[in-house]
């Protein structure tokens, strides 16, 4: 029977199946960044409990951890504490750990891709929702608590009960200026942020198979913002192209052999999934979100939403409670809002083809006066690296912006990158809710390249008609 | 793990969609080590104003009438965002046993269940009659009972609902998840040894 990528993963790797129990299933490789660990490292201390398989294990810090040059101990005690906690959970139960002094450091989800720890065909988790990115590759990956980052360090298994399948099937050519992350905002505008719950999301069709391996992470890093746990894409050459040479892949078997195993995971024509969702990407322009939720979402030309328009009494209330909280009247169009601040980076967009875009649109250009900060923050450094290589940090710095250091930064402001109340930010990132960049910030998610135009007008603006220099 | 079998308390309402765990509890309080301790600052944006420490008026939890709250009643999607399982944490330690809803996000809906919090899926019309007669009456409570699978109202009037069989039995028993699956060791070895995994 023709199978989907999720069945032949799920059952490849189930354990056991016990009685009256969820199933045990086994999880090829786990994750691990310093905020959403140390409870559960002490948890094994407590019960005098090992970690299982610390070679299938790698911690990397990178939520806490200061963009700007990394000359001394991070100034804020409660951040030093818990990167140091990790460091010292890593030495004692054997983890491999890249510090923030380490060439490997970066974004937990931008690191396991670049180093080739991240494979076809694997069982994926972390303590972070945005483990949904390594799906990208044709992993079933998902976020877990804190209790199940015990669980699986002590076990090296996890306690899951089978996902329904959704299919997202993206046909037709995506047009220039628009990108992955437009495709993905517009997927979430059209399902919702709870669309996916209780599934598992597959992503097919022309668009995705013409799609780059970062292009393919942004959507399924966001597919955990329409409420499914993982997004899912079945590895193709693309996959294996972006693979080869990565320095952590498995040595014992030729390129040629691993990637025949990799593609034998890739869905059977003809299976079936729970649910079918197409999308016309020819007609997706680019996204601007305008509200509190990621599903708050129009495009470039729309405008923000009549609140009478809107029959349901809950949509309408949040809607309006949005609108109040983003300081925006209803029917505001998107072109005329002026935003403060400019964040590119983060596990969604801080990749070096997400620079590549962003600079392309800044080459030759300044940010406008009016903007009082605009952050260029890698996602890792060997990302900052590959971009310092080929020239554009100097681009980004000749334009007005900010170069620093790998982490995830301004996206959810828990280092000293954050917006102060009442800023209005266009930023790459994947969240908008309420305070998220810092208490009273305003955000606006969207591409690189948008970001990057808004950075230039002081506005937002459809960098399909940019002056390209 | 803390055990839940039935429990009696008032409800306290929170009237919206979409309600998130950077909302639940906002990333200054993910620095900590420790897994207790977030109940004060729960919700703690909303609840306080701007200088962190006076409770904000226009917050409806913060009136006196729903003070010792220990069911919440919420709306769709509650628990979106982050995977934090500082949400469940703060919920609980602020007093939480029950939080009742139309649907909640997967990550969220799981990681209660590792902490004595059970989470409650009704229909949308149920939760939305139950937020009118939480408000229409000063200490409304509700009775939870989790082996039966039912909620009985202050009029008598009794409110099923579905939970997944052996989420039931992990929170009826209090039963620790690591504890279950190390009953299976040897299956996890012999997968290790048929995997090359040594």
């Amino acid at each position: 029977m023709a199978k989907t990528i999720y069945q032949k993963i799920w059952d490849a790797h189930l354990v056991a199946e016990p009685e009256e129990q969820d199933a045990i299933v086994y999880i090829d490789r786990h994750y691990v960044h310093e905020v959403t660990s140390p409870q559960a490292f002490e948890g094994l201390r407590l019960s005098d409990r090992k970690v299982r398989r610390p070679e299938l294990t790698y911690a990397t810090m990178d939520h806490n951890i200061p963009t700007t040059k990394r000359t001394g101990p991070i100034a804020d005690p409660l951040s030093r504490a818990q990167v140091e906690t990790l460091a010292g959970n890593c030495a004692d139960f054997g983890i491999a750990c890249f510090d923030m002094d380490d060439q490997r450091n970066g974004i937990v989800h931008v690191v396991g891709p670049e180093l080739g720890l991240t494979l076809p065909g694997m069982t994926i988790v972390c303590g972070d929702s945005h483990t949904s990115t390594h799906g990208a590759f044709g992993a079933l990956a998902h976020g877990i608590g804190t209790s199940e980052v015990e669980h699986v360090l002590a076990t090296q298994t996890l306690l899951q009960k089978p996902s329904k399948t959704m299919e997202v099937r993206l046909n037709g050519a995506i047009q220039p200026g628009v990108t992955a992350k437009d495709i993905v905002l517009a997927i979430i505008g059209r399902i919702g942020t709870s669309g996916g719950t209780g599934y598992v999301i597959e992503y097919t069709g022309d668009a995705i198979r013409a799609m780059s391996m970062e292009a393919r992470m942004t959507i399924c890093n966001m597919t955990i913002e329409a409420g499914a746990r993982a997004g899912l894409i079945s590895p193709d050459e693309t996959t294996f192209a972006y693979l080869e040479n990565r320095p952590y892949l498995p040595q014992d078997k030729p390129f040629d052999a691993l990637k025949e195993e990799w593609r034998a995971w890739a869905s059977d024509p003809g299976c079936a999934y729970d649910t079918v969702v197409e999308i016309d990407v020819d007609a997706v322009e680019p996204q601007v979100t305008w509200g509190t939720s990621p599903e708050m979402v129009t495009g470039i030309s729309g405008q923000t939403p009549m609140l009478d328009a809107e029959a349901d009494e809950n949509k309408r209330l949040a809607y309006e409670k949005a609108l109040q909280y983003m300081g925006l009247a209803p029917g505001t169009p998107i072109t005329e809002i002026a935003v403060d601040k400019v964040f590119i980076g983060s596990c969604t967009n801080g990749r070096i083809e997400d620079l590549r875009e962003a600079a392309h649109v800044l080459k030759g250009h300044a940010i406008a006066p009016t903007i009082k900060q605009a952050l260029l923050v890698p996602g890792s450094q060997q990302v900052k690296r590959q971009a310092e290589a080929e020239g554009l940090d100097r681009i980004f710095i000749d334009a007005g912006f900010e170069w620093r250091e790998a982490g995830c930064s301004m996206c959810l402001a828990m280092n000293d990158d954050r917006l102060e109340p009442g800023d209005r930010c266009a930023a790459t990132s994947n969240r908008n809710f309420e305070g998220r960049q810092g208490k009273g910030g305003r955000t606006h998610l969207v591409s690189p390249a948008m970001a990057a135009a808004a950075a230039v007008t002081g506005r937002f603006c459809d960098v399909r008609s940019w002056d390209y220099k | 793990m803390k055990a839940f079998t039935e429990h009696t308390g008032v409800v306290a309402p929170l009237e919206a969609m979409h309600v998130d765990t950077d909302q639940i509890i906002p990333k200054q309080f993910l620095k900590r080590i420790e897994r207790t301790g977030y109940g004060d600052v729960l919700f703690y944006d909303w609840r306080y104003l701007d200088d962190g420490t006076t409770p904000n008026p226009d917050f409806e939890l913060n009136r006196g009438r729903y003070k010792n709250a220990s069911i919440l009643l919420a709306q769709d999607n509650f628990g979106c965002g982050s995977s934090r399982e500082h949400a469940p944490w703060a919920l609980s330690d602020y007093g939480f046993r029950s939080i009742l809803a139309p649907s909640f996000a997967d990550i969220f809906y799981n990681n209660c269940f590792n902490n004595g919090l059970l989470p409650i899926t009704l229909p949308g019309d149920v939760v939305n009659a139950l937020f009118t007669e939480v408000r229409a009456q000063e200490g409304y409570a509700l009775t939870v009972k989790l082996a039966e699978q039912e909620i009985v109202k202050p009029d008598g009037g009794v409110i099923t609902f579905d939970i997944h069989p052996f989420l039931k039995q992990r929170l009826l028993h209090g039963w620790d998840q690591i504890g279950l699956t190390l009953q299976h060791e040897d299956k996890i070895t012999a997968y290790e040894q048929a995997h090359g995994i040594a």
